[in-house]
C-alpha cells in the first residue's frame, strides 16, 4: 500500500509525487499514457529535451510509474483507497493500486461548442491538434484554421506554424485587447504568450479578434469553414459571413475538468471561474473527503506552473509537512490570475444561434439540435432528462463532449453539467466480472 | 399562471411513467389534467427503469392479473401513441440444474392456469444462439415485452388535455372544511383542482405524509450496467430462474440475478440489483461485479464487450410487494398510484387505466381491493 | 531518425514513425475518416486526440472500438477503419 496514489502524470501529479518521495513516502503514479508530463509536456517518445522534461523523468525514476493504466473507479475501503484500473487496450487486463491517500490530478479536456459540420473529419479540438503535433510530430498537410477562445489557441497556432503547418489564421471569438496585455507583467506565462504572438507574426498568421468559425463544410472531410464577426454576445453580425477554404480546423473553447472520480468519491464540487463545476479544495489541496486531494486543472486552475505549485502543496499535505510559505503565496497568486484569465475568455451563449436543426450536438449518438430541442419540449429540463429522451450523452463518451453544450442549450444551471460516471473508463464485462475485493 | 390553473379536474403529482399513464387515461376520459413535476419528465425511478414488461416473473395473484391487463394496454398504446421503442420480444427464463427446472416448471404451470402463455424450451440455445451451453432447460414467455420508459412517459403526456408543469414541487394539500382536497400548495404557489393523484414514485411515502396519510413506500436501489453498442446478439429478455426469488425477497442485502437484453440502439442492458439502502447513489463495486458475472455466466461472448455506463435508481418499494392504487382512506378527492417497485413500467398502463376509471366514477375493470391504500392502516 | 515501421490500414501498407499513435500515423498518411457512425453512416476522424471523445475508434487486429489516438502503432498491426458495426 502506497502513502499516495497519484492519478494523472501531468505537472500537478508529478510534483506531488516528487514531494512525497523527497519526504520518504511511497508513491505510485497512475496514468493512461506512457510518459510523464501530461498534456502540457507531451512529447515524442525518446525525445526528452529541456530541463523541465528531464526533471520529470528524474522524478519518474524515483517513484512507481503505472503507465497504460486507465482508472475506471476509485473505491474507499476503510482507511484506504483502491484505485481500479484497466491496463492496455490490446489485451486489456485489470489492476488495483491501493493507497492511504489519493491525489486527483486528472486534468481537463477541451470544452466543445457545437456548430454545423463540426463532426466532419478534419475538424479537431485545439488540444487534439496539439497532441498530434507534440506527441506524434504530425503537422496535418493542407491549410489549417485555428479558432475558438482562450490563450491556448496561441501556442497551438504558433506550434503548427513553426513546424511547417500552413496556418491561415487564428479566430478568437472574444476581444481580449488591452485587458490581456495589462496582465502580462504579472505572470511568466503571458511572456510566453507574447512569444507565441511574435511567432505568429513572423509566420504571417493573422489574429482576428471577435470572430469565430460558425460552420464547417465538406462531404467526407473538411474543405472549408464559414467565419463570421460576432456581436458581444456571440451572435453573427449580419452580412459578415465569409468562406475560407481549409483542410483542418483546430477549435477550442477553453477546458472542462475531468470530475467523475471526484464525484464518485463524494468530493464537494463548487463553481469555478466560468461557473462550471470544479473540485473544491483547501489551501493545501485537500478535498472535502479525508484522504482525497486534488490539484491542477480539476480544481479549475489552468496552466502547468500553477498545477505544479498545487501538486507540491498536495505532496506536503499528504506527508503532514508544513509547506514553504512561497508555495502558498504562489498558489494564491496563481488562482487570482487563473480567475482573471478564465473570465477574460468566457463562452457567450450566442453560439446557440449558429446551430441549425441538423447540427450534431451529441457526436456519439448523432443527436442533432432538433433532437435536443424535441426532448426539451417533451419535458426534459436538464442534461440528464435530455439524455433519457434523446440519447444525447448516452454514448461512448458519456456526455464528456456534449454535456456542456446540451446543458446550456436547455438552459441548465452550469453546476448541473453531467459529471456522474460511475464507470469512468470502458472496461470489458469479463474483467469487471472478476474484480477482486479491495 | 393563475388562468392556466383554472379548471383542473385532476392534478397528477409526478411525471414518471405511472403519473403519465394516469394522466393519459384521465385525459382520454375527458378530464382536464395538469401534471406537476419537481424536476423533468422521467427524472425519478422511470429514468432508471430498464423497460421490461414482464409476466414471467409474477406468481398467480392480483399482481399477475394487473400485469396481464397492462400487457394488453401497452400493445394498444404502442399503436395509438407510438414512438417508445415497444418490442414484443418475449422473455426466456433458464436454469442450470434439475431442481431449478422442476421449480420453473411448477411456476410455469401455475402461470399457464392464470392465463399466461408459456412454452417449455428443452435447449435454450435454440432460441438464444449465444447463450451458454449445458443449461438444464428453460421456459419461453412470448408475452414479455420491452419499451423505453422515459420515451413512454413523454409520449403518454403528449395529449391535448394534459398540461405539464416541470420544476414545480408539491408540498401539501389544500382542503375544504368538509375534508375534501380542493388543491395543492407548491413551491410555485397554489393550484386549485378537483382531484389529486399522488404518483410520486419512491418519494410517495414522504409526500403522502404531508397529506396526512401513512403510506410505507420506501426507496429500493437498483443498479444497471450498460455496454457499448454491439450487433444484435441477444433476442429475448433472458434471466435465470433465481431472479423470481429475488423479486419476492425482502432482504435489505444485495440480491441480484440480472435480466440481460439487447436494445434497439445497440447497447446490452444488464440489471438490476435490489438493495434497501435509502437514497444512497454511490454504487459499490460489488454490485457492478455481481451484475457482470451474472451476465457473462449467461452469455460468455459478452466477456469481451466493454461496459460504458452504470447507474443507480430507486424503486418505489411496498412492503407487501403490491402496488398502491386507489382512493385515499381519509381525504376525499385524493388518489394514490405508486409502490410498483421493480415493475412500475410494466404495470403503469393498467394502473393508469384503472385509476382513471375510479376517478371518473366508473367501476374499474379489475378489482382494486388488493391494491387499496388503507390496507397498511388495517394491518396495524 | 528511427527506421519507419509498417502496418496495414484497410489492407494498405502505411509507414509510421516508431512511437506514433495509430491516429497520428494515419493523419500523417492523409487518412482522415476513421469510422462511420451507426445509423447515418457519417464519417468521423480524430477529434479530441486524447482518448476522451471516442470518435477515432478503429478495429485493431480484430478488436473493435480501440481509441486510435492513444494507441501506439506496432509493426504489422492491422487497422480497419471501415469497421462500422452496423447495429
Ligand atoms: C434500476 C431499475 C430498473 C428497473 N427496471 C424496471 C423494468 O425493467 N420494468 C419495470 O416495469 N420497472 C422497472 N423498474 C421500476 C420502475 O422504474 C418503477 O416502478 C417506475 O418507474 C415507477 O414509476 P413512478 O411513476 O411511480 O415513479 P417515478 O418515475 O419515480 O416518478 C415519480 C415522479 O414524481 C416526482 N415527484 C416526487 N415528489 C414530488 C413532489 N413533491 N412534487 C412534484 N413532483 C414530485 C419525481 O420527480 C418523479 O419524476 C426499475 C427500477 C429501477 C430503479
Amino acid at each position: 500500500m502506497y502513502d499516495l496514489v497519484v492519478i494523472g502524470a501531468g505537472p500537478a501529479g508529478m510534483a506531488a509525487a516528487e514531494v512525497v518521495a523527497d519526504h520518504g513516502g511511497t508513491v505510485a503514479v497512475v496514468d493512461a499514457g506512457d510518459q510523464p508530463g501530461g498534456q502540457f509536456h507531451r512529447h515524442r517518445p525518446g525525445e526528452v529535451h529541456g530541463r523541465r522534461l528531464e526533471a520529470l523523468y528524474a522524478v519518474a525514476a524515483r517513484v512507481d510509474m503505472r503507465y497504460g493504466h486507465r482508472v475506471w473507479t476509485v473505491e474507499r475501503a476503510g482507511d484506504r483507497f483502491a484505485v481500479r484500473c484497466v491496463v492496455g487496450q490490446r489485451e486489456p487486463a485489470s489492476a488495483v493500486v491501493s493507497g492511504r491517500a489519493v491525489l486527483l490530478a486528472t486534468g481537463a479536456h477541451d470544452r466543445v461548442v457545437p456548430f454545423p459540420g463540426a463532426d466532419l473529419p478534419g475538424v479537431m479540438t485545439a488540444g487534439g491538434a496539439q497532441a498530434l503535433l507534440k506527441g506524434g510530430g504530425v503537422v496535418p498537410s493542407g491549410r489549417i484554421v485555428v479558432a475558438g477562445t482562450g490563450v491556448f489557441l496561441l501556442p497551438v497556432a504558433a506550434g503548427l506554424a513553426a513546424a511547417g503547418g500552413r496556418v491561415r489564421g487564428v479566430y478568437e471569438a472574444n476581444r481580449p485587447g488591452r485587458r490581456l496585455s495589462s496582465m502580462a507583467g504579472e505572470w511568466g506565462r503571458i511572456a510566453e504568450a507574447g512569444g507565441y504572438a511574435s511567432r505568429l507574426v513572423r509566420h504571417r498568421v493573422g489574429f482576428h479578434r471577435g470572430q469565430a468559425v460558425v460552420a464547417a463544410h465538406g462531404r467526407d472531410r473538411l474543405t472549408a469553414v464559414t467565419v463570421a464577426r460576432l456581436t458581444a454576445n456571440w451572435r453573427v453580425v449580419p452580412g459578415s459571413r465569409r468562406r475560407i477554404e481549409c483542410d483542418v480546423l483546430a477549435v477550442g473553447y477553453g477546458f472542462t475538468p475531468q470530475l467523475e472520480l471526484a464525484e464518485a468519491l463524494g468530493c464537494r464540487l463548487e463553481p469555478g471561474a466560468s461557473g462550471d463545476p470544479v473540485v473544491a479544495v483547501s489551501a493545501t489541496q485537500r478535498t472535502s473527503v479525508p484522504g482525497v486531494y486534488a490539484a491542477g486543472e480539476v480544481t479549475g486552475v489552468g496552466g502547468a506552473s500553477s498545477a505544479e505549485l498545487e501538486g507540491r502543496l498536495a505532496g506536503h499535505a499528504v506527508m503532514g509537512v508544513r509547506p514553504p510559505g512561497r508555495l502558498l503565496t504562489g498558489r494564491a497568486q496563481a488562482r487570482r490570475f487563473a480567475y482573471r484569465l478564465e473570465t477574460a475568455f468566457p463562452v457567450r451563449d450566442g453560439w446557440r444561434s449558429w446551430l441549425t436543426d441538423d447540427t450534431v450536438v451529441c457526436r456519439c449518438e448523432s443527436v442533432t439540435w432538433s433532437g435536443v430541442r424535441g426532448a426539451a419540449s417533451a419535458g426534459a429540463v436538464d442534461a440528464r432528462t435530455v439524455k433519457l429522451l434523446s440519447r444525447a450523452g448516452m454514448g461512448y463518451c458519456q456526455g464528456r463532449v456534449c454535456g456542456y453544450a446540451v446543458n446550456r442549450l436547455v438552459g441548465g444551471d452550469p453546476m448541473s453539467v453531467p459529471v456522474r460516471r460511475p464507470i469512468a473508463q470502458p472496461l470489458p464485462l469479463g474483467l469487471l466480472a472478476e474484480e477482486g475485493e479491495p | 399562471m393563475a388562468e392556466e390553473r383554472y379548471g383542473i379536474d385532476l392534478l397528477v403529482v409526478g411525471a414518471g411513467v405511472v403519473g403519465a399513464a394516469v394522466a393519459h387515461y384521465a385525459a382520454r376520459a375527458g378530464l382536464r389534467v395538469t401534471v406537476v413535476e419537481q424536476a423533468g419528465v422521467a427524472s425519478g425511478s422511470t429514468g432508471a427503469g430498464e423497460g421490461n414488461l414482464l409476466v414471467s416473473d409474477k406468481t398467480p395473484g392480483p399482481e399477475l392479473d394487473l400485469a396481464l391487463l397492462s400487457m394488453r394496454l401497452w400493445t394498444e398504446l404502442a399503436q395509438t401513441v407510438p414512438g417508445f421503442e415497444y418490442e414484443a420480444k418475449g422473455g426466456l427464463v433458464v436454469t442450470g440444474d434439475d431442481t431449478g427446472l422442476a421449480a420453473l416448471r411448477r411456476l410455469a404451470g401455475a402461470q399457464r392456469a392464470a392465463g399466461v402463455t408459456v412454452t417449455e424450451v428443452a435447449d435454450p440455445t435454440d432460441c438464444e444462439p449465444h447463450i451458454r451451453t449445458g443449461l438444464a432447460g428453460g421456459v419461453l414467455y412470448p408475452q414479455d415485452a420491452q419499451l423505453m420508459p422515459a420515451l413512454a412517459a413523454a409520449r403518454l403526456l403528449d395529449h391535448p388535455f394534459i398540461r405539464l408543469h416541470t420544476g414545480v414541487t408539491v408540498t401539501g394539500p389544500i382542503t375544504s372544511r368538509r375534508g375534501r382536497v380542493v388543491g395543492v400548495t407548491t413551491t410555485e404557489g397554489h393550484y386549485s383542482c378537483g382531484n389529486v393523484a399522488i404518483c410520486a414514485g419512491a418519494a410517495s411515502g414522504r409526500l403522502a405524509a404531508a397529506f396526512g396519510t401513512r403510506l410505507p413506500i420506501t426507496p429500493r436501489r437498483g443498479v444497471v450496467l450498460v455496454t457499448a453498442p454491439v450487433p444484435p446478439m441477444i433476442r429475448h429478455k433472458v434471466y435465470t430462474a433465481d431472479y423470481v426469488g429475488d423479486v419476492a425477497g425482502d432482504t435489505a442485502a444485495l440480491a441480484s440475478s440480472p435480466v440481460v437484453e439487447g436494445t434497439p440502439s445497440g447497447p446490452v442492458l444488464i440489471g438490476a440489483t435490489r438493495e434497501s439502502v435509502g437514497w444512497d447513489r454511490a454504487i459499490p463495486v460489488t454490485a457492478l461485479r455481481t451484475l457482470a458475472s451474472g451476465a457473462v455466466a449467461l452469455f460468455p461472448a459478452l466477456a469481451a464487450v466493454p461496459v460504458i455506463r452504470a447507474y443507480a435508481g430507486f424503486r418505489p418499494f411496498s412492503p407487501d410487494h403490491l402496488p398502491v392504487i386507489g382512493p385515499d382512506p381519509e381525504l376525499v378527492g385524493l388518489w394514490h398510484a405508486t409502490g410498483h417497485e421493480g415493475a412500475g413500467v410494466g404495470l403503469a398502463a393498467a394502473t393508469g387505466s384503472l385509476l382513471a376509471q375510479a376517478v371518473t366514477g366508473r367501476t374499474p375493470s379489475l378489482d382494486l381491493t388488493p391494491f387499496r391504500p388503507h390496507r397498511f392502516q388495517e394491518a396495524t | 531518425m528511427n527506421e519507419p515501421i509498417r502496418f496495414l490500414c484497410d489492407g494498405e501498407p502505411v509507414d509510421a514513425e516508431p512511437g506514433q499513435t495509430i491516429a497520428a500515423a494515419l493523419t500523417a498518411a492523409d487518412v482522415w475518416t476513421l469510422r462511420r457512425t451507426r445509423g447515418t453512416g457519417r464519417p468521423r476522424g480524430v477529434f479530441c486526440g486524447m482518448g476522451v471523445c471516442f470518435d477515432c475508434l478503429v478495429t485493431l487486429n480484430g478488436r473493435p472500438d480501440v481509441r486510435s489516438c492513444v494507441e501506439r502503432v506496432v509493426a504489422g498491426d492491422e487497422v480497419v477503419t471501415t469497421g462500422v458495426r452496423d447495429v
